[in-house]
């Protein structure tokens, strides 16, 4: 089982946590940082397994990362998962991410956390590894997105005015009509 | 209130607080903008908060005014809401809070809602934090989605039917019909799913586990498609078929193999055929690969199989990947109970990863290591492991240094060789070592006497040098106080003798009483062996005598109570002095004098030897007297006829010999000698009654002997009794008997306990009166017993 998803940057600020089995908020931000700690003293060449993290839950569990440019995925697991299948499964997450942001980088995992959420919804459900075929999930997530957008109403709306006057196309639009010198014949009238 | 602002402008404000401080107003003025929001009745941007807070909470702020919210947008019927709503279910409620209970309903609804995606949601939600009594609720519901329904929602059921039996182990029953035909499905997200549903029934099952045994030919069949088809693009990872479902369908082949030689039969040729066909030069070749070799180890597999299963485990060990180095060592750890030989072979890779960077294959290879000592590697396996230690990080000092404990105790091969490296591991790692080496190590020195002037000439080294590792000065001060005269005297036949005087033994334990990095135990460590010098040093008496009065007033109780004793010992018991202070005896293992970590070191009272409690130092003499006034309890009057069963004396003579019971244990193990089974000699035999004996000896001094009685005439005998006496010295004692009737033709035997103390080890001899009344009249007679067989 896979006890919590942690993804943090090169200085230890959370941009996803998903933990699959209750712990309090702030032993949350302990498991966090605790990690940051164990898994940012590692060098780039050594084995992608860590054991002896204590508050995240003891003997049976192993932390088992993946370093991608600024980023940290660590999936914490414990032993009936087998290592090396979460270390694919953490690249398939990641190729996921990629192929639904579009060269993902790290900004887009700040600023779509709910969506990122999503996708791993169809990754991992309640702590299993539920889908692992790419393409499977990146279908499933977009026509997931299509249904969010598809629905209308109210509160769409201001969102899709905005996002309609956002893509008007501004600077094709003629600033200054010019419609070129207008020449006014004014008629000479006789003076009365 | 400021207009609700979509999240990613709310992100924007916050990244772009310089400081913490700012970041924290910011989101506290967002955080109350919320708060206002939930408020409102109907609001058009509701989920837009509801993400916000949710980014807050990530970031570690406080954000449970957000569950009521949650529950309400979980029952809006837009499917925007919906999925937000959830999402924060699964972040912020838990079973703890009351709030989880008002979305039961909703998921219910849900679960029957006719979009698949919101199906989804609900058992998403249930998966991840469902309550015991939710799962209960929607189990049926859960498994009628798992029998019909579209495979998305199929495999989703799956898993959340896994959640389901582990909050409530009894509803595995409800869910196996379902598991069994899901495996006949071609979807692989499904059948994934119905193998880790399968897994953990079995698990949890064993008659479940039975049942899915028959399953074995169609998961071999699965297998055997995954591994043998072609290239099929939508499963493939570098080349292999959908590598996860094929590790878990191994994997549940492990657990169906397990103890069972029909099972592991029908797959020893997929095994066979997976191990030798999968490409391995990829990660995801190895992960299928290393999962074949775990199920191969797991199950009943034929010899070949096995040897297969450890080459690869092998060439695993030398590939360069540190990943997979890591995993080769974690199943070589599995495997060293069962087929030690064949990981032996492997012995010096796993050494050489002692030398590795990486603290985790470090950590791997130390573990396996010490798995791997025996008796024939263990000089050159501790060579090795001491370097490891002089190098070896942090967090791995304490296990290394017990693990190094445990294995020089179990193969050392000479004692020298024991304490040397005990010693050389108090040098290196003194400071992570447990408690309880203190009095194991001295236990260890006293049983090698022919080591002593090795042994304190070592250790006098060693605290001129250093005195801070707390382990290695305790010991050597212990040493110095009792086997100072042999440093002394300057010769030394094993190592080269130190010439010192005795100023300078006595400056040496003073710069330990003084220092500052002294614990208060090393201390009176210190203290102790300063005061037993004073017995075995000629000159600096007065100055051993001074010492002992400058702590007769120091801050610390412990050391002043032990000064002040000590001067008492100088002053008013000085005639007792040398006994007291004499050589200590060997300290049996396991006695408790032995494992009372600091109380080895109050040698000084220890006057009745080992098999005395280690008593605190106020009480001088007494406990001798206590033990003698005890053992009094137990002694019969000599000579006289002890009658056996009498109602109260009976009861004080068994509690008495209860109490003395525990004293005896309390006196440390009594070591029964292994019992050869003893003979059975008749001593009487009269108008049908025959009396055997049969005698054990439980110490040099004691003996308890077995009389039982049979009656082969065709009368009841009742009121049966035996009494019996002994010579003066001896002490006597008779437990109650079996019982005082002898059915006719021997139907049951009386038997009789009977323990003798015999201090003076005179010989022993006793008369034993039997007494019984047969078809109405009494009889009476009596056996003089000389020999006792097995004495």
């Amino acid at each position: 089982m896979i006890k919590a998803i942690l993804i943090f940057n090169n200085h230890g600020k959370p941009r996803l946590i998903r933990f699959y089995q209750y712990f309090a908020e702030d032993m949350q931000q302990q498991i966090i940082r605790e990690t940051f700690h164990l898994v940012s003293k590692r060098d780039d060449n050594v084995c992608n397994f860590l054991e002896g993290g204590s508050l995240i839950g003891g003997s049976d569990y192993k932390l088992i990362y993946r370093h991608y440019a600024t980023l940290y995925f660590v999936f914490c697991v414990d032993s009936s998962e087998s290592e090396l299948g979460i270390l694919d499964l953490i690249q398939v997450f990641v190729e996921t991410l990629d192929k639904c942001f579009e060269n993902v980088c790290e900004l887009d995992l700040i600023f779509h956390m709910d969506k990122v959420h999503y996708i791993l919804q169809e990754v991992v459900m309640g702590g299993m590894v539920l889908e692992t075929n790419m393409n499977e999930i990146v279908a499933q997530v977009e026509l997931q997105n299509r249904m969010e957008k598809s629905e209308g109403g109210l509160s769409a709306a201001p969102a899709r005015a905005v996002s309609a006057v956002k893509n008007m196309n501004l600077p094709e639009m003629p600033r200054n009509i010019n419609i070129g010198d207008i020449n006014i014949k004014v008629p000479s009238l006789s003076p009365f | 209130m400021s207009p609700s602002v979509p999240l990613q402008e709310m992100i924007r404000a916050i990244r772009s607080a310089r400081t913490q401080c700012e970041e924290r107003g910011v989101i506290q003025r967002e955080c109350a903008a919320i708060r206002a929001q939930f408020r409102q009745a109907d609001n058009g941007g509701r989920s837009h908060n509801l993400a916000k807070l949710l980014y807050v909470h990530m970031l570690g702020y406080p954000a449970h005014f957000g569950q009521m919210e949650c529950v309400r947008m979980i029952a809006s019927p837009r499917y925007s809401e919906k999925r937000v709503g959830y999402l924060g279910a699964m972040m912020l409620l838990d079973e703890k809070q009351d709030a989880s209970l008002l979305i039961t309903n909703s998921i219910k609804n849900d679960l029957s809602h006719s979009n698949q995606y919101v199906q989804s949601l609900a058992l998403c939600t249930l998966a991840c934090m469902g309550s015991a009594e939710m799962c209960r609720d929607l189990a049926p519901e859960i498994d009628r989605l798992l029998r019909a329904s579209n495979s998305y929602i199929k495999k989703k059921a799956a898993l959340c039917a896994v959640h389901i039996v582990r909050k409530v182990h009894e509803l595995g029953e409800l869910f196996a019909p379902a598991a069994r035909s899901l495996l006949s499905e071609k979807n692989h997200g499904v059948l994934h799913g119905a193998v880790v549903l399968i897994i953990e029934l079995c698990e949890r099952n064993p008659e479940t586990l039975e049942r899915f045994r028959k399953t074995v030919p169609d998961l071999v069949q699965i297998m055997k498609g995954l591994v043998l088809s072609g290239y099929s693009p939508e499963h493939d990872v570098a080349g292999i078929s959908d590598p996860f479902l094929q590790v878990r369908i191994l994997r549940l082949l492990r657990i169906l193999g397990h103890n069972n030689e029909g099972a592991s039969d029908a797959m020893n040729d997929l095994l066979a055929q997976v191990a030798t066909n999968t490409d391995s030069t990829k990660t995801v070749g190895n992960a299928v690969l290393y999962e074949t070799v775990l199920t191969v180890l797991d199950i009943k597999s034929e010899s070949g199989l096995r040897v297969l299963a450890v080459n690869i485990l092998g060439r695993f060990l030398l590939n360069n990947d540190r990943n997979i180095r890591y995993i080769a060592m974690t199943s070589l750890q599995k495997i060293v109970g069962t087929d030690h030989n064949a990981v032996q072979r492997h012995r010096g890779t796993i050494v050489d990863c002692l030398k590795d960077q990486d603290a985790s294959v470090k950590r791997r290879a130390l573990e396996l290591s010490l798995a791997l000592v025996s008796a024939t590697n263990i000089r050159s396996m501790m060579k090795e492991l001491l370097i490891f230690l002089s190098s070896c990080p942090v967090e791995l000092k304490s296990h290394a240094a017990s693990g190094i404990f445990n294995a020089a105790e179990r193969y050392a091969p000479s004692q020298r060789w024991h304490i040397d490296t005990i010693l050389h591991v108090l040098t290196t790692a003194g400071g992570d070592v447990r408690d309880e080496t203190v009095p194991n190590l001295i236990q260890l020195i006293t049983n090698a006497s022919e080591l002593h002037c090795y042994t304190v000439h070592k250790l006098y080294r060693a605290l001129l040098i250093d005195i801070s590792t707390q382990s290695l000065v305790q010991v050597s001060c212990w040493c110095i106080g009792e086997y100072g005269d042999l440093l002394l005297r300057g010769e030394c036949q094993e190592t080269e003798p130190v010439q010192v005087t005795e100023d300078d033994v006595l400056d040496a334990l003073e710069t330990v009483l003084q220092s500052h990095m002294s614990s208060p135990a090393t201390r009176g460590f210190a203290l102790t062996a300063t005061m037993k010098l004073s017995t075995r040093i000629t000159d600096n008496v007065d100055r051993i005598r001074s010492v002992v009065s400058i702590y007769g007033s120091c801050i610390d109780v412990e050391l002043q109570q032990r000064a002040v004793e000590y001067n008492a010992l100088f002053k008013k018991y000085d005639h007792m002095r040398a006994a007291v202070l004499e050589r200590m005896p060997v300290i049996e293992k396991n006695s408790p004098g032995h494992t009372n970590g600091e109380s080895t070191g109050e040698a000084l009272k220890e006057t009745q030897g080992s098999r005395m409690k280690p008593t605190e130092p106020k009480q001088l003499p007494q406990p001798a007297n206590q033990v003698c006034d005890l053992l009094g309890l137990l002694g019969g009057s000599e000579e006289t006829l002890q009658p056996g069963p009498f109602a109260a004396p009976g009861l004080l003579t068994n509690t008495a010999s209860t109490a003395g019971g525990d004293l005896l244990d309390l006196l440390g193990d009594l070591e029964p000698e292994p019992l050869t089974p003893a003979p059975i000699v008749p001593v009487y035999d009269k108008d049908g009654v025959a009396l055997t004996l049969s005698c054990e000896k439980q110490s040099d001094v004691a003996l308890t002997v077995t009389l039982t009685a049979s009656n082969s005439t065709d009368a009841d005998i009742s009121s049966f009794t035996l009494q019996a006496a002994v010579p003066k010295s001896v002490q006597l004692h008779m437990k109650a008997p079996s019982g005082d009737s002898l059915p006719a033709r021997g139907a049951a035997k009386v038997t009789q306990m009977v323990v003798l103390n015999n201090p003076n080890k005179v010989n022993l001899k006793m008369k034993v009166r039997i007494s019984y009344s047969s078809r109405g009249s009494t009889f009476q007679d009596t056996v003089q017993i000389d020999s006792f067989p097995g004495l």
